[in-house]
This record gives C-alpha cells, sequence and structure tokens, in this order.
C-alpha cells in the first residue's frame, strides 16, 4: 500500500478549521518560527479515512480470530468497556484539575474509579497498597525495583543484586539493570522450575531480591514458591511477582499468600483491555504493609465524609513515576470489566484458561514435543524439535503455516530454555470449536511437515506481502520517509 | 459468566477426553496457598454496570470551560479520529510480532515516525513511549549511555511534573547520576546556571519550548555551548506549536522529545498519553523502544518489520537500552490520523489560532487592573503567566463553581509565584469564553480587593 505521504495532493485539506473570531494578536517574532511548514501530508477526510480502513484490513486482531500469543493473554475486550471509556465525563477531564484548590469535587467520579480499582487489585493480589500509575508491566517492574532501592537504602543495605531465573521475561532483567543492579541469572531444573539448590548457592548478603513470574513462563505453577520466596527474605531481599500470568490463578491464589512482597498486574492481559497494536497497557503495582510509604504519590483515598482526594504527604515515597495517575482510561475499563465478571467470575476465567490450555497440549502431545508434559496452568509450550530434526520445519515455519489457516500464531522461541519453542495461551474465551480447529490446523501442519515440508517454508501465502526481510531492514536502515 | 464461551457440558466433555477432574486443573498448587474465594461483589449485568457508570461520570465535570493547561491540552479531536482508531482489527491487536499479518500497524508506526521527524526536523523517531516524562527520563538515560558520563542538568522551566518524575526515577536507582536544577527568573532557560553547572561529566541539558510559562525560546547558542563539552542538548516540545515555531531540529538539538496528547487525544484524566522522541541518525542504536523499518519480501514487495531489536529487552534482557515492552502504539496511531487530517495547512492554522486566541486573552486579561505579564519581555505561545493582585489558587476556586478551570496556580511549584497564574486557550475557546472569563476574574479580583480594603 502507498504511504500516506505518497498520497499528498498540494492544497487538499481534511479540516475545516474555524475561522478566527479574534482580532490578530499575538505578533510570534519572526526568529521564533519555523523555516517551512511541517511536511504534512495534503489530503481529503475520505483520503485519510480509506487509507486507515485499508491499513486496518491488513492488520489481526482478537476480533478477527483466535490469537494465542502466549504470555500476552490475548483475550476478548468487552464492547461494554469502549463505550463506557468514552463517555463524556471521563474523556475530557482535565488531570490537573484536582490539584487545584476545592477541584477534587469536580472529578470525584474517576478518583472513585481509582479507588475501587485499586481495592479489588489489593483483595485479588493479597497486597496492603496499590500504586496506579505504571503505564505497562515493564513500567510496573522498574517502579517496584525503585522501591526495592528505596528499601534497602532506608535500612543501610548495601545490595548489588537481583536474581531473576532464565525463563524470565527480558523485561525482568532489563527492568532490574535500568534501576541500577546487576542481574544474576538462576537456571530452572528439569521440572521448568527455578532450581532452589542453585538458588541457595546464588543467594547472597548482596542479593536485593527476586523477580519472578506465577505461573512461570512455561506455565508452570511452582509448588515451592513459597520456599523460594523465604529463602529471599532470609537474607533480607525481597520477592517481586511478574504479575504477567496472572489470569492462570486469579481468584485461586494471592501473590502476598505465595510470600510475595511486591507484584505488578497488567489490566490489559488479565482484566481485558484492548492491548492496542502494543499499547497502551497499564501495570498498577501492590505491595505488602511494610512497603506501602514507598508507593508513588499520590495515593487516593476515601475521607470521612465519603468523597475522594489525592494524598500527597508520603515522605519515603519514590516520587511519581507517571504525570498523573497511570493511564486512566485503560484503569477505567479493567474496572468495569471487574465489575461485571465479580467474585466468581475470576475463578471461572481461571478454571477456563487452565482447562483450554491443557486441553490444546493434551491434544498435540502425539504430533508435537511437550518438553515440560505435565499439568500445565493458563499456557503450554511445544517443541519444533522433532520437525527440525526429521524434516527441517522449525517453529517459525509453523507459525507462518498457521498464518495461512487464519490463525493469529503463538509465540515464537520464548522461553529460550525451549529449543524451537511455541508458547500457546488459549485464554478462557475461546470456544471448544475454536480449540478444535487451531488443534486441526496444527496437526494438519505436523503431518505436511511430514509429506511436503516445502509448502509450510514457503508460507505465508493468504498475506498481502511474504515473509520480509529483516537483516535487510537493519542493514538498510529506512525508518522514516522524510 | 459473560465472555466464556464454553457450556458446563463441553468443559465436562474437555476434561473427560484429556483425563482430567476439575479439582485436577488446581492440583500443583499446595492447599495452604489456595484462597479459597475472594471478597468482592457478584458480577453485575451489562445493563446495570452502564447505569452505575453512567452515575459516576455524572460525579465528574468535564463542561468545564478549559484554561488549564501545563502541557495537557484541550483541543479538538476531529470524528474521523474516533472512528479510525476504533476499528478493532488495530486496538485488539498486540505488538507486531508477526509482520505479514500486521503490515497495517507496522506501516502506520512507520508513518508516525516520519512524522514526528518531519515536525521536529530530526532523522529518526521510535514507535512511541509511555508520555512526555517517561520519554524525557529515556532521552536523559539515552545520553548517559552515548557519553558514558554521569550528571544531567535540568532547566527550571521544564515542565514541573517532569522534573519531579526524573528526579524520582534518578534517586531512586542502586547507582547514582548527578541531577543539577537550575533556578529561574526571566521565562527563558537560565542559560547563566546551565553554563556554570556545565563540566565534563555532564552528559545532557534538558530544556523545553514553548517552557513550562509558555514562552518560546531558541536554543540555538546553548546547542553550540553545550556541544562544545561533548554534552547533547535534550529538547521537551509541544507539538501543536511545532506548526509555527522554529523546531528543534533547526536549534541543533540531539535528542527531542514530548507529549504527544494534543495531537487527537483526549485529556482522559492523564492518561493513556503518548511520549514521541526522535534523534539524529547517528544515535538510534542507542535510541530506546520499538523502531519500524522498511524492507521487502522475496518478491520485491515492500512492507515494515520491527527493527534494530539488538537493542531491546527480550533479545538483550539486562543489556538493553531500556526495559520498555509495550508502547503506547494506539496513541501513535491516534496522533496520525490526527495529523493526516489537519494537514500541512491544517495544523499551521490550528497552531496560529491558538496563538491569536492567546492574544486575545492577554489582551482582555491584562486590561483588568492589578493583572500584569509576569515575563513581560517575553514571546509566548499559547500559554502566559499572568499576575494577580490576589492569590491565584483563591480565585481558580471561585470560578470552578463559575464553570471555569481559569488556568494552574503556579504557587504549587513555584516559590514565590503564589499570585501567578498559568492560562492556556487553545483553538476551542471561542472569543466569547475569552472575554467571560476576562469578566469574571475582573469581578473576582474587584472583589477581593475591596475585601483587602
Amino acid at each position: 500500500m502507498k504511504l500516506v505521504f505518497e498520497k499528498s495532493v498540494p492544497c487538499r485539506q481534511g479540516l475545516r478549521i474555524p475561522e478566527r473570531d479574534v482580532p490578530a494578536g499575538n505578533r510570534l517574532k519572526k526568529e521564533y518560527l519555523r523555516e517551512r511548514p511541517a511536511g504534512l501530508p495534503e489530503l481529503s477526510e475520505l483520503d485519510v479515512v480509506r487509507h486507515f480502513t485499508g491499513l486496518s484490513r491488513r492488520n489481526f486482531g482478537v476480533d478477527n480470530n483466535f490469537y494465542p500469543l502466549g504470555s500476552c493473554t490475548m483475550k476478548y475486550n468487552p464492547k461494554v468497556c469502549e463505550r463506557l471509556s468514552s463517555l463524556p465525563g471521563f474523556l475530557y477531564l482535565h488531570p490537573l484539575l484536582p490539584q487545584l484548590h476545592s477541584g477534587g469535587a469536580f472529578t470525584q467520579g474517576a478518583l472513585r474509579v481509582l479507588y475501587e480499582t485499586d481495592r479489588m487489585l489489593r483483595e485479588i493480589c493479597g497486597m496492603a497498597a496499590f500504586t496506579m500509575q505504571p503505564m505497562a508491566g515493564a513500567h510496573g517492574e522498574l517502579t517496584g525495583i525503585m522501591m526495592m532501592a528505596a528499601y534497602h537504602r532506608d535500612r543501610g543495605n548495601r545490595k548489588t543484586t537481583v536474581l531473576i531465573p532464565d525463563s524470565a521475561h527480558g523485561t525482568n532483567p532489563a527492568s532490574a539493570a535500568a534501576a541500577g543492579y546487576t542481574v544474576k541469572t538462576v537456571p530452572s531444573d528439569e521440572s521448568g522450575c527455578m532450581s532452589i539448590a542453585a538458588l541457595k548457592e546464588m543467594l547472597t548478603e548482596q542479593t536485593a531480591g527476586i523477580m519472578l513470574t506465577c505461573p512461570n513462563t512455561l506455565g508452570l505453577f511452582n509448588p515451592h514458591i513459597k520456599e523460594v520466596c523465604e529463602l529471599v527474605h532470609s537474607v533480607d531481599g525481597l520477592a517481586y511477582c511478574d504479575g504477567a500470568n496472572l489470569n492462570a490463578i486469579v481468584g485461586k491464589v494471592r501473590p502476598a499468600d505465595a510470600g510475595f512482597d511486591m507484584v505488578h498486574v497488567n489490566l490489559h492481559k488479565t482484566f481485558a483491555t484492548p492491548h492496542g497494536g502494543g499499547g497502551p497497557g497499564a501495570g498498577p503495582v501492590g505491595v505488602v504493609e511494610r512497603l506501602a510509604g514507598y508507593l508513588p504519590v499520590p495515593l487516593v483515598v476515601r475521607q470521612e465524609d465519603g468523597t475522594y482526594a489525592l494524598e500527597y504527604d508520603h515522605p519515603k515515597s519514590i516520587g511519581c513515576v507517571s504525570p498523573f495517575y497511570g493511564n486512566f482510561g485503560v484503569i477505567l475499563r479493567a474496572y468495569v470489566y471487574l465489575l461485571m465478571v465479580g467474585r466468581e467470575g475470576l475463578e471461572r476465567i481461571a478454571e477456563n484458561a487452565v482447562l483450554n490450555a491443557n486441553y490444546i497440549k493434551e491434544k498435540l502431545k502425539p504430533y508435537y514435543e511437550v518438553p515440560y508434559p505435565g499439568l500445565c496452568k493458563h499456557e503450554c509450550v511445544i517443541s519444533a524439535v522433532s520437525q527440525l530434526h526429521e524434516s527441517g520445519i522449525h517453529a517459525l515455519d509453523i507459525a507462518k503455516a498457521l498464518i495461512d489457516a487464519g490463525f493469529h500464531p503463538p509465540t515464537m522461541y520464548f522461553p529460550t530454555i525451549v529449543k524451537e519453542a511455541l508458547m500457546i495461551e488459549p485464554t478462557e474465551c475461546e470456544s471448544r470449536e475454536t480449540l478444535d480447529a487451531f488443534i486441526e490446523a496444527m496437526i494438519d501442519i505436523a503431518e505436511k511437515a511430514k509429506q511436503e515440508p516445502q509448502t509450510l517454508k514457503a508460507a505465508p501465502l493468504t498475506t498481502p506481502v511474504g515473509r520480509l526481510d529483516e537483516t535487510k531492514a537493519a542493514r538498510q536502515l529506512n525508518i522514516a520517509c522524510l | 459468566m459473560p465472555y466464556i464461551s464454553n457450556t458446563d457440558q463441553q468443559r465436562a466433555a474437555m476434561l473427560a477426553e484429556i483425563g482430567l477432574k476439575p479439582e485436577d486443573l488446581f492440583s500443583d498448587v499446595p492447599p495452604e496457598l489456595r484462597c479459597g474465594g475472594l471478597n468482592l461483589p457478584e458480577g453485575l449485568s451489562e445493563q446495570e454496570v452502564c447505569s452505575r457508570l453512567e452515575a459516576i461520570a455524572s460525579q465528574n465535570s468535564a463542561s468545564l470551560r478549559c484554561f488549564l493547561g501545563g502541557g495537557f491540552y484541550d483541543h479538538f479531536i476531529p470524528s474521523a479520529v474516533f472512528a479510525l482508531t476504533g476499528r478493532s482489527e488495530f486496538y485488539t491487536a498486540y505488538t507486531p510480532y508477526q509482520p505479514e499479518i500486521s503490515q497495517g500497524m507496522l506501516q502506520a508506526i512507520y508513518e508516525f515516525q516520519s512524522m514526528i521527524c518531519r515536525l521536529t526536523e530530526m532523522e529518526a523517531s521510535n514507535a512511541s513511549l509511555y508520555d512526555g516524562g517517561t520519554a524525557l527520563y529515556e532521552a536523559a538515560m539515552m545520553a548517559l549511555r552515548l557519553t558514558h558520563r554521569s550528571k544531567v542538568i535540568v532547566d527550571d522551566s521544564v515542565n514541573p511534573i517532569y522534573r519531579t518524575m526524573i528526579r524520582s526515577y534518578l534517586r531512586n536507582r542502586n547507582v547514582d547520576v548527578e541531577l543539577a536544577e537550575t533556578e529561574n527568573a526571566q521565562g527563558l532557560a537560565n542559560r547563566s546556571a546551565i553554563l556554570e553547572a556545565l563540566d565534563e561529566q555532564t552528559a545532557a541539558v534538558i530544556v523545553q519550548n514553548p517552557n513550562f510559562f509558555g514562552c518560546i525560546d531558541d536554543f540555538s547558542d546553548l546547542a553550540a555551548a553545550v556541544h562544545s563539552k561533548g554534552t547533547l542538548l535534550i529538547v521537551s516540545c509541544y507539538p501543536i506549536s511545532l506548526g509555527l515555531l522554529k523546531t528543534p531540529g533547526a536549534m541543533g538539538a540531539d535528542i527531542v522529545t514530548g507529549e504527544g496528547q494534543s495531537l487527537g487525544l483526549p485529556l482522559s484524566f492523564g492518561g493513556p498519553y503518548l511520549g514521541f522522541m526522535a534523534t539524529r541518525s547517528e544515535y538510534v542504536r542507542q535510541m530506546p523502544g520499538r523502531i519500524v523499518g522498511q524492507t521487502t519480501d522475496a518478491k520485491g514487495r515492500r512492507g515494515y518489520v520491527l527493527t534494530l531489536q539488538a537493542r531491546e529487552q527480550h533479545i538483550r534482557r539486562e543489556k538493553a537500552t531500556s526495559n520498555i515492552c509495550s508502547n503506547e502504539a494506539l496513541c501513535a496511531l491516534t496522533a496520525l490520523v490526527y495529523l493526516c487530517l489537519l494537514g500541512k495547512e491544517g495544523l499551521q492554522q490550528t497552531a496560529q489560532l491558538c496563538a491569536d486566541k492567546a492574544g486575545y486573552a492577554y489582551e482582555r486579561l491584562t486590561a483588568i487592573p492589578g493583572v500584569r505579564p509576569h515575563f513581560p519581555a517575553q514571546c509566548w505561545f499559547n500559554e502566559m503567566v499572568l499576575d494577580l493582585p490576589c492569590e491565584a489558587a483563591e480565585v481558580t476556586a471561585r470560578l470552578l463553581e463559575r464553570g471555569y478551570a481559569a488556568g494552574f496556580p503556579l504557587g504549587r511549584y513555584y516559590k514565590g509565584m503564589n499570585r501567578s497564574l498559568l492560562i492556556a486557550v487553545t483553538e476551542k475557546r471561542t472569543r466569547e469564553e475569552i472575554e467571560m472569563l476576562a469578566e469574571e476574574i475582573g469581578a473576582i479580583v474587584e472583589s477581593l480587593r475591596s475585601d483587602i480594603r
């Protein structure tokens, strides 16, 4: 498709700007002005609508079909959450209003949404307090590690290291490093969980804490999780829970009960807010009582008269990690979702997510290697090693063939401890018919890998472009049309 | 339970087929870790939740006539923006890891990157960051990496919200970075204080245009001085103003960041917003965040992919340029659609309209006895600091009751500026609203003055 800039026609306009209804007054000195206008395209509204409608048709979302992208929880995003989040009372509210004297009275509804979402997340995670500020999961991790640094500084601890299992998301080591810590990688044992023996060996007085995904990225619940947290506590380290996989245990296990001191919750995963083609998300962080003083400010509090207000007076707070109160529009969608699913619904989510993942895993076992064949939680990891050895077919080829079958591929090559990994997360939303169609496509691909592997190498054939040359993209860098 | 498709019968059949009983699904969780149910209310129907949320939304007052800015502005949003970004092929997708079925978002991000470069007159942009504040922090981290130095200077006229954020990030790390903050008097970047603090360890100087007071600056002189020490110049900017104003690129900036909220995103009580970042080609490998690049497939067809991924956390882990994963892709798409609708002329006209209406507000407001500009010598874009003859917080509180968000009292962030009010005017404010505001402020100032007498 042509670039929007290539469709530009001089003097065409897409929006009529109102006539000036005031005298021309503000004379800007010429030396302060740009020399030539910014090279924006000149298009009619219809041109713009056709262009972006065209682009949307070249994009695949959950509404199109099954999107089993492991560790991303691509569940259905209810339309009512979209509609209610665009009520004018929310959409056009200026964030500085509650910072004006008596301005809080004009934002009571929004403050209530923040307050009640915070309370529900506390109950779900077993934590004592939450910040709604972090704007994505990784942002929550950084916020958590900054609180970890503040905690240790406060106690006069000289800590340098954060421990992270080899199966972790890349954001975990990146977040720890961004906060100035050295990262040490703890190996997994044959069960797929963190090796307790290795952990004991690696724990020292320098250990600031540990970051763990629960259940982990293989979709496994570590039965020794409490022992892991206690070991970390024994050197005055903190246990951080990456809540990316909360969907598997929501309503069943509370991270605080497992011994965690902090957790972030990806609202765009477990609580069904849209992923937006890569964001915006939201990553609220919850902490246990002894860390509550370090949370970013402001916090939303409920006063004796039942009104809501912002509270800034927390001397140990790490400060602000976002300009205001987090990604409010995202939090609002999650709030609506939480109100709708309720107490019992949350448990049903976990149960159905786990059932769907195990169903796929068992049905694919005869056709693909399953490195951790036991019970999984919300996602299962299969491997294409046998396809690779027998006919040179990689996980990538299987993923591309799935596209031609009408599905979004699973996460590929992650976690890195599994060779030729395909990580499949069906979510609770998907029906048996959809799962069966996917399973059938996977079986068909496994057969093709044996019979006619070259057809898989050619996939995808049904898309506007075939496999793209990523080496060329990086070597002959073209990242803007100037 | 809505949003779960399988029926009880289907579940029972699926369990039986894989040889499990319902209780087996969580048999790997030690009994003492099971919470045994949550203390939360039962779920609501869609009808019930709609009524409840409509009631909650009505407890907010979004109909105030808005002269509140401070980096976050009430601009008009064309209908087509909502219609196009509301297409679920965009908003229900995730990060475009599979380029063949994500060409829509990938091309849009490539176009967004191009648009940011064209606006700022820089050479390279990323796919977005969380907001203008985190973008500024990421720019500081990028400069620290590029220069292998340990100090950052931030001017006092940079948005105080962003300065608080930078302070929070830099001071709660396990490794210290020296943060020097200037104090300001004249409304422009405090050059003498910056040059005094500038030394061989300084990685970056951070300034803003128009600055928090709305004043317009030209950092060309500062860029030369800063570069002579091997330091980088980081400029935070307001994208609408770039419809008219000299660009950070033309001033010699090394890294440009900004808040993209003004480009078609509703104020939405603080988010989701849009951080953007642009830089010189030579620094692109130290830029944080996703970057989309153009390439071809085997048949020579043009297409787009995520590129330079060796900078990113999923490849480099602790050696990544940033920990960012999810960004604000849908907000970047929004800004792109907005800029396409306005086009070359429209952006210029919008910026000019903002400046003209602010100019008219200035005339009307400074005609009130006792109301004076705080920085009379400076040029400003669409936001101005006016000194009132009384506490600014008192005036804004009274005006809220009259239906006006009249501006932001600066005493909250600047010592000795309790009587200063920061007033923003966008193209949405009508002549009538401006005149009414002047009348209201005039009346309040008069009554407060007579109280004092």
